[in-house]
């Protein structure tokens, strides 16, 4: 299974992928014939021993899953290539996410983004998100030491693009209770009470940091957390199934307002085996169970964090290019809204051009939403990710528009014309607030 | 599009470091800013492949020049963790040559991912760190060793060949785009075989817009007496005064 890989920097370190080339097509071959029904008796981690395993067979459509599962691979890959996308996200309902992640070995890259490309998203929090001409993005105005004037001028920047449909979301430096509940505070009270954007709050803090900083009284519309695609992986988390069940249904209760949509998860090829915790299993069925856990919780968003994990696991633009096609589909086959934070750090041999690449193939493969940081370049977590200008561009390019609510809140504003084009104001992070004032 | 109000631009912009405020040509970033971004990706990769000057051993009276496994070669250093964690054999039977066992402190220093950030802070730091280490009491103070291709993991292997009571690494961390001169101290108490990040503290940020390398040397220094004091590292312990 594992040697039926692309290349990838993690594989070779942990001992688990082809010694050549010829092994790998030859592990191709035989993988496109195993049946389905394998990956369903043959988990990659005991289901006894592991929860996630448990999670993800447990919510398996069983009448799907016993009208595919004598397919094998190979024939999977051209029946999902023969099918619309609701037909494509019905079948995967009955998919364990081992059988998800072995017909993503045998595509190609143009397979995996045409497949993705026909999926439809629709989920709804504060907002709606999906929609075939939609193109969102995460607004991510991140500070070094959290201070509430520097994530609103990141924010106020961001908005000016028409930046941040998909959830203005803030990764802590600190992830003490008190330093999130101020972030939590700030973010409330400017998106949803001084600008009241149609759009989700969140602080990416550790999940049970969240919910003691909304326990005290602090709000967020979303709740945040990483995944990992093995119990033992998610243990070194600090997080278990039970907890992210915890998690949601606080915030179904506390929340009426909101929903049924309420989690955003995170994942990236190669945490489990940086965490030790992968059985000998490769990064990408490991990854493809992360989305296997997710879905069991129903989130709004999800996305994976492509080129941060650094080069012992990606290790260039063509691994890390391949690895975000291939998350970007597996999400997307499981169901979830799925959205990628395309990055690099500065030690991987991936450059602005290989990131700029990578968002162009995504969105043409209907990237449900990207991340949006100033100029790409994010001062806290120090990495570079995708930018305002990167998304207005992307946009351009491909004809799409922010979500529809907040298309029509961008147009009442003078950010965006009627055609959902940046006017002279855009651009211009003075513009919400003086434009308030003067009324 | 239209110019900003440049007062509240200006107090925007002053606010946060990050590159706000710039504006646009269409929906793509103005060409100085461009430029300016690939400058600072520019200078934080070359961080990352510069080799130290051959002569900074010598600048930093290094008492040996020692390598990991993966040595000088980049490529095995950054695609194999695990050999930048263990010293060459050759080089084991060479540190065991000039630095006697069981000192109370042992000083390494080794390029990490900024061999930059090492050639600019340590020979600022070292002299500071090692007269206050004199001033915290300590009077068998071992190093300082210079290690080619350092990981921070290197320290257990150090530990488990020297067995000091306080190992110190100082090492060049992940440059961003800010800073490529960014040096980490990472500190443990009897570092050896079976120690993991939990068992480690890390004085981080030591450059020029952080901590300036004469405070991180006091507070280092402190640390390791601590440490001493304590008996312990990691998670557990507790900074002092």
């Amino acid at each position: 299974m594992a040697k039926a890989n692309e290349l990838k920097s993690g594989d070779t370190l942990a001992g688990l992928g082809a010694s050549s080339a010829q092994e790998r097509v030859a592990a191709r071959m035989l993988l496109s014939e195993v049946e389905l029904s394998v990956f369903g008796e043959n988990p990659a981690v005991p289901y006894e021993s592991d929860e996630v395993t448990r999670t993800i067979l447990d919510g398996l459509d069983r009448k799907v899953w016993d009208e595919v599962k004598s397919l094998a691979v190979g024939a999977l890959r051209e029946r999902l290539l023969e099918s619309d996308g609701n037909e494509i996200l019905r079948i995967g309902k009955g998919l364990p996410s081992e059988a998800i992640a072995a017909v993503a070995k045998l595509c190609s890259n143009l397979d995996l983004a045409v497949l993705s490309r026909r999926i439809p998203v629709d989920v709804r929090c504060r907002t709606r998100l999906g929609g075939m001409g939609v193109l969102s993005s995460r607004l991510q105005p991140n500070h070094p030491t959290d201070d509430p004037a520097g994530i609103l001028a990141s924010l106020r920047d961001g908005l000016s693009y028409a930046c941040g449909d998909a959830v203005v979301g803030v990764n802590p430096a600190d992830d003490t209770v008190g330093a999130v509940r101020r972030t939590m505070d700030t973010l409330t009270e400017y998106v949803h009470e001084v600008l009241g954007v149609p759009t989700q709050t969140c602080v990416l803090a550790h999940v049970t940091t969240q919910m003691e900083a909304i326990k005290a009284g602090s709000k967020a519309d979303l709740l945040f957390q990483s995944l990992a695609g093995t119990e033992a992986g998610c243990k070194s988390f600090g997080i278990s199934a039970a907890m992210l069940a915890e998690a949601r249904a606080m915030q179904r209760e506390l929340r009426a307002d909101l929903g049924p949509q309420v989690m955003y998860f995170e994942t990236g090829q190669g945490s489990e085996h940086s965490a030790d915790a992968h059985h000998g299993i490769d990064q990408l069925v490991l990854e493809s169970r992360c989305y296997g856990l997710a879905r069991a919780f129903d989130p709004f968003l999800v996305n994976t964090v492509v080129g941060f994990i650094g080069p012992e696991y990606l290790a260039d633009a063509r691994q890390v290019a391949r690895a975000g096609l291939e998350d970007h589909f597996m999400g997307k086959v499981h169901g979830l809204p799925m959205g990628v934070d395309v990055c690099y750090t500065n030690h991987m041999d991936v450059d602005q051009n290989d990131l700029e690449s990578l968002a162009i193939q995504l969105a043409s493969a209907g990237c449900t939403f990207f991340m949006g940081v100033p100029l790409g370049d994010d001062v806290m977590l120090n990495y570079q990710s995708t930018s305002f200008h990167d998304v207005a561009a992307l946009r351009e390019l491909l004809g799409r528009t922010p979500a529809p609510e907040f298309t029509a809140w961008m147009v009442r504003e003078g950010v965006l014309d009627d055609h959902g084009h940046l006017t002279g104001h855009a651009g211009d992070p003075t513009w919400l607030d003086s434009r308030r004032r003067a009324a | 599009m239209k110019a900003a109000i440049p007062e509240a631009l200006e107090a925007l912009r002053n606010s946060t470091p990050a590159r706000i405020g710039l504006g646009r040509s269409g929906p793509r970033p103005r060409t100085a800013d461009r430029l300016a971004f690939l400058g600072d990706h520019a200078a934080a990769r070359d961080a990352v492949h510069t080799q130290a000057p051959s002569d900074f051993p010598d600048r930093i009276k290094a008492r040996a020049r020692l390598r990991t496994m993966a040595g000088a070669d980049r490529t095995l250093y950054l695609l194999r963790p695990e050999m930048g964690r263990r010293m060459h054999p050759e080089d084991v039977e060479r540190l065991r040559d000039v630095v006697s066992p069981s000192p109370q402190v042992l000083v390494a220093v080794g390029d990490g991912l900024s061999s930059e950030a090492v050639s600019i802070q340590v020979p600022r730091l070292l002299p500071a760190l090692l007269d206050n280490l004199r001033l915290e009491g300590f009077t068998q103070v071992a190093g300082p060793v210079w290690i080619v291709g350092a990981r921070v993991g290197v320290l257990d292997h150090l530990g488990e060949i020297l067995k000091p009571e306080v190992g110190i690494l100082l090492v060049g961390e992940r440059p961003g785009l800010a800073t490529a001169q960014s040096l980490s101290a990472y500190m443990g108490w009897m570092p050896g075989p079976g120690k993991t990040d939990a068992d480690r503290n890390v004085v981080s940020n030591i450059h020029d817009q952080g901590m300036p390398a004469l405070e991180a040397a006091a507070v280092i220094a402190s640390w390791a007496a601590a440490m001493a004091r304590q008996r312990r590292s990691g998670v557990t312990f507790r900074p002092e005064g």
